[in-house]
């Protein structure tokens, strides 16, 4: 399953949700203002950095440029464009928003 | 299956497919529209024959509380909808526990019958699903 996360981490509870509830062979795409959560220094820098032991972490980077923070990714998290965005929801069976 | 759904199955030609819906609530019901919303998406779904669940976890739980009065804030109380699902054989209502005890709600605050998982088991059932739409 590709979970999809739009909200900033330190304004809703939809990335924690998230993680307590995404599986090993799933994916996390962070879009939007929930970039936030996979740049350096964020609050949620911790809980990325551990979901990052069980599954994959993306991070959609034309969100991270328009916010200025594509130079500020945590190691490990993959950065993918528009089409990075649709081969992800290809290679996943389903997709589920949290928004 | 109503006649709407068995005329746009005939007209399709198509063998009757079914696939597990999900439909995840995480938002408290009158705040926002999402609820609402979510519960109407529900209702036209069960009209086509689809094994249909309803997840309730996060502030979603809040939405099956008994005793809602929604008069004096002028929206509509839609929560009595939940206790009709029963009859569009929609049956399966999870609600996860560990959102209701972050609440300090039991499950006999309640209005309708639900199972009660983990959030373990949530997340179980959400990856045996073909489709799952989150309001």
């Amino acid at each position: 399953m590709l979970h999809i996360v739009n909200k900033s981490p330190t304004e809703r509870s939809a990335l924690a949700s998230c993680l307590a509830h995404a599986r090993k062979g799933g994916a996390v795409l962070l879009i939007e203002d929930a970039v936030y959560a996979a740049t350096k220094g964020s609050a949620a820098q911790a809980s990325v950095e551990r979901a990052l032991r069980e599954l994959p972490v993306y991070a959609l980077g034309p969100d991270l440029d328009a916010r200025g923070m594509g130079a500020s990714v945590i190691d490990g998290v993959k950065v993918v464009d528009y089409g990075g965005f649709v081969d992800l929801v290809i290679e996943h069976r389903t997709s589920q928003s949290w928004l | 299956m109503t006649q709407v759904a068995e005329d746009i199955e005939r007209e399709a030609g198509a063998e009757a497919v079914v696939k597990k819906f999900m439909f995840v609530n995480r938002k408290a019901p009158h705040g926002t529209i999402y609820a609402l919303e979510g519960l109407e998406v529900v209702l036209i779904s069960a009209a086509f024959d689809q094994d249909v669940s309803l997840a309730f976890l996060d502030d979603g739980v809040y939405q099956l509380l008994k005793g809602q009065e929604t008069k004096a804030i002028g929206v509509k109380n839609f929560s009595p909808t939940y206790r009709a699902l029963e009859g569009y054989d929609v049956e399966k209502l999870y609600v996860e526990r560990e959102s209701l005890e972050a609440r300090g709600i039991s499950e006999q605050q309640l209005l309708v019958a639900v199972q009660v998982v983990s959030a373990g088991e949530m997340a179980e059932l959400m990856e045996q699903q073909d489709v799952i739409i989150s309001s």
